[in-house]
């Protein structure tokens, strides 16, 4: 072994401040290439947090673009009022894509395991191209799922709103480039580099507020495939399923129809951060039945359009 | 302690065992759990890898998109996430045969540190050639190059001994500052994380180790920021700010690429006029008002004269090269295109984009060995020297000096596709 030279030292930036900076920069320059951005927001953790990054890219101007929820219809309450909460404090506007109303105006047919995150695809384009969308801002990680981790921060997408994996646009240095076709959008996703665990530990660091569900309080549940699923209206256990009572969090939020909850005693931040350093299931793996269907779930979503 | 994060690229193809290196790397560093670690295990007994006593296929790790794994190929760069009580790493894996030249760009523009695959058995190859080129043409400050499969000649001392000598002189034939040259077995996970129990004759560290140990290098020079954002609120001030504090405000908002800002700092504020002196009055950080900002911060500026400052122009604390309009750089072509004398592009370079205009293809560059051929075009995954004319004078910077300074963006005006990236070196002699 040789070393040659070294590098110089100085003062080194923690992972928070290194991650909060690039996110800042990338939102600053989509922000300022595009003619007319929205956030993509659910009230889940990692919208939430891009949304605090939005704040902080324009302070002290209001964020300056719309939140879109593409709304699956089987939500939990405490997001949805959580969400509400957030477009009062922040004074945005809201833009919803609903699920419910293209099922009920026929344009879109129930799946038959009842779930909604797969149906969620044609309302998310739809609203895109209403609203006249160049771009919108979502809060995908690459390392939530390994189609995820093959994704550019700034993604193009075709008329159709494929994802097309195999020819991806170069992404080099700090210089994105989300020059595109006239009927093609952009997504953008501004905290790629961020694991789960830098969210949460941004979160602790930042003081920002979740919906309740991400920490742990009691719930009626059942198993279904070693999944804690929630009793709600979309959720209902069959009778070999019995409903009781459990300490439960969740570690992510969608579809309340498909997603699971972990058994967990942590009801603050750090806790959950406590809990995170020793957890041994992927995020997604424990909480989303429809990433489980096969390897290339995500892929597979993806590439119609999908988040 | 705070934790650091450290930039790492891969180069290197699957039959160096790449895809294993960097499956050993995050399974003994505990960054698989157990749900993923099981689908493994479950794919490794399919296809019958390593017998009957369950051994994992680690290569299977870095498996991503379906056509990937029907193929046993790696299509585009994938980014790895990984920490260590020390440190927090981020590895963008990068493919080695399939467009490697534009992969590991992709994947190297922004590494702290690259690791450079050899196969013991193989020794300095061609290949190996092709990607320390463009890891140095990159100037990623450290090279780690992993000589693998060293279980397949034994461990051998001398055969080990040979190719490091080889490396080094390589490494300084290419002008690479610092290269590290480390024996491993990524299959048996020999000087990975764990050291080797096998060869008592390496005492260096383990490549783990020595990442734990890379400082990242900080962007001294000139402090520069391009501005990428004006603030003015207008009326659009943020729930709860008081307008009367505001009234006046004007903010520009952008990332301090290199050097240090302080407040009360004389600047020069560089657009397509003359530059134009100022002083900042404000520094704003995300974290709050700053007395001082340091390079990677993405800040707000305020200074104490109003001018016409927009989006593209540059903020500088201290001496610049004037702005040009006509350069010579090294590029390398991203895009399935023909590029020509007289083509018409648009340059990005900065926050700015401009229109070009490729003035003169001036030679082809083998990245092996940067020997210089005569050419009038250049094609996808080709490296060379153009001359470039642009509309708005541009405050480049040589890229040894100022990473963004140094370094634009080709864009098709029409369809708007990166054709090419640009690297602003003075010469070619010393790479």
């Amino acid at each position: 072994m040789t070393i040659i030279a070294n590098a110089p030292t100085g003062t080194q930036r923690s992972v928070l401040d290194a991650l909060e900076a690039e996110s800042i920069h990338i939102i600053r320059e989509v922000l300022a290439e595009f003619e007319k951005p929205g956030l993509l927001f659910s009230g889940g953790k990692d919208s939430v947090v891009v949304l605090h990054l939005l704040a902080k890219a324009v302070a002290p101007l209001r964020v300056p673009i719309p939140v879109v929820h593409i709304d699956t219809g089987h939500n939990f309450d405490e997001v949805l009022s959580f969400r509400d909460s957030v477009v009062e404090k922040y004074g945005l506007n809201l833009v919803v894509g609903s699920v419910q109303e293209y099922i009920d105006r026929g344009e879109l047919t129930e799946l038959p395991d009842g779930t909604r995150n797969r149906l969620q695809t044609r309302v998310l384009l739809d609203t895109i191209e209403n609203n006249g969308f160049d771009v919108v801002f979502g809060g995908a990680r690459r390392d939530e799922d390994k189609a995820r981790a093959k994704e550019r921060i700034l993604s193009l997408r075709d008329e159709f709103g494929v994802w097309d994996p195999r020819n991806q646009r170069p992404e080099i240095w700090s210089l994105y480039n989300g020059r595109h076709e006239p009927d093609w959008h952009v997504r953008a996703f501004p905290i790629s580099n961020w694991t789960e665990r830098d969210i949460w530990a941004y979160i602790e660091r930042e003081n920002i507020e979740l919906p309740p569900i991400y920490f742990a309080h009691t719930r009626e549940v059942f198993e279904r495939d070693g999944m804690w699923r929630a009793l709600t209206p979309v959720s209902q256990p069959n009778e070999d399923e019995p409903v009781i009572l459990k300490q439960v969090r969740y570690r992510t939020v969608g579809d309340a129809s498909c997603t699971g909850a972990v058994l967990s005693a942590a009801d603050t931040v750090g806790k959950v951060l406590d809990e995170l350093a020793i957890a041994t299931v992927t995020e997604r793996g424990a909480t989303r039945a429809d990433d489980r269907i096969s390897a290339a779930g995500m892929e597979d979503r993806k590439t119609e359009g999908y988040f | 302690m705070t934790t650091t994060l450290l930039r790492i690229a891969t180069a290197g193809s699957v039959d160096d065992g790449k895809s294993t290196l960097v499956g050993r790397l995050l399974h003994d560093a505990k960054a698989i759990l157990a749900d993923s670690l099981d689908d493994i295990a479950r794919t490794s007994a399919e296809r019958g890898f390593g017998g009957a006593d369950g051994t994992l296929d680690l290569a299977l790790v870095t498996d991503g998109l379906r056509a990937e794994r029907e193929q046993g190929i790696t299509i585009d760069v994938a980014y790895r996430y990984f920490s260590t009580d020390r440190r927090s790493f981020i590895l963008a894996d990068c493919p080695g045969h399939v467009q490697y030249t534009r992969n590991t760009v992709t994947g190297a523009s922004t590494a702290d540190a690259a690791i450079v695959l050899v196969d013991a058995r193989n020794g300095v190859l061609e290949q190996t050639r092709r990607h320390l080129g463009v890891l140095a043409l990159l100037r990623v400050p450290r090279l780690v190059v992993a000589v693998n499969k060293m279980d397949l000649i034994g461990w051998d001392e001398k055969g080990f001994g040979d190719i490091e000598a080889e490396v080094l002189s390589l490494a300084a034939e290419l002008g690479v500052q610092s290269t590290t040259v480390i024996p491993v077995s990524a299959l048996q996970g020999d000087n990975v994380v764990e050291p080797s129990q096998a060869a008592s004759w390496y005492t260096g560290p383990t490549l783990l180790g020595l990442l734990e140990d890379i400082e990242p290098k900080l962007n001294g020079g000139v402090a520069r920021l391009d501005v990428q954002y004006v603030i003015r609120p207008q009326g659009a001030l943020a729930p709860g700010l008081d307008p009367e504090q505001y009234r006046d405000y004007r903010g520009y908002a952008g990332t301090l690429v290199d050097g240090v800002l302080n407040v009360g700092d004389t600047v020069q504020v560089l657009s397509n006029g003359h530059p134009v002196t100022s002083r900042v009055k404000g520094i704003s950080t995300p974290a709050g008002e700053s007395t001082q900002a340091q390079a990677g911060d993405a800040i707000v500026v305020e200074l104490d004269s109003n001018l016409d400052i927009a989006r593209g122009d540059t903020i500088v604390a201290g001496e610049l090269p004037t702005p040009q309009r006509e350069f010579q750089a090294n590029i390398c072509v991203l895009d399935p295109v023909k590029l020509t004398n007289g083509q018409r592009l648009l340059i990005k370079h900065g926050t700015k984009v401009a229109a070009a205009k490729l003035s003169t293809v001036d030679y082809v560059i083998n990245v092996a060995d940067y020997s210089q051929h005569p050419a009038d075009s250049l094609e996808l995954n080709d490296l060379g020297r153009i001359t470039l004319r642009s509309q708005a004078a541009l405050a480049i910077e040589q890229y040894a000096t100022s990473r963004t300074g140094g370094s634009f963006l080709l864009i098709d005006p029409t369809s708007g596709r990166t054709l090419a990236a640009g690297i602003i070196e003075e010469n070619n002699e010393a790479a």
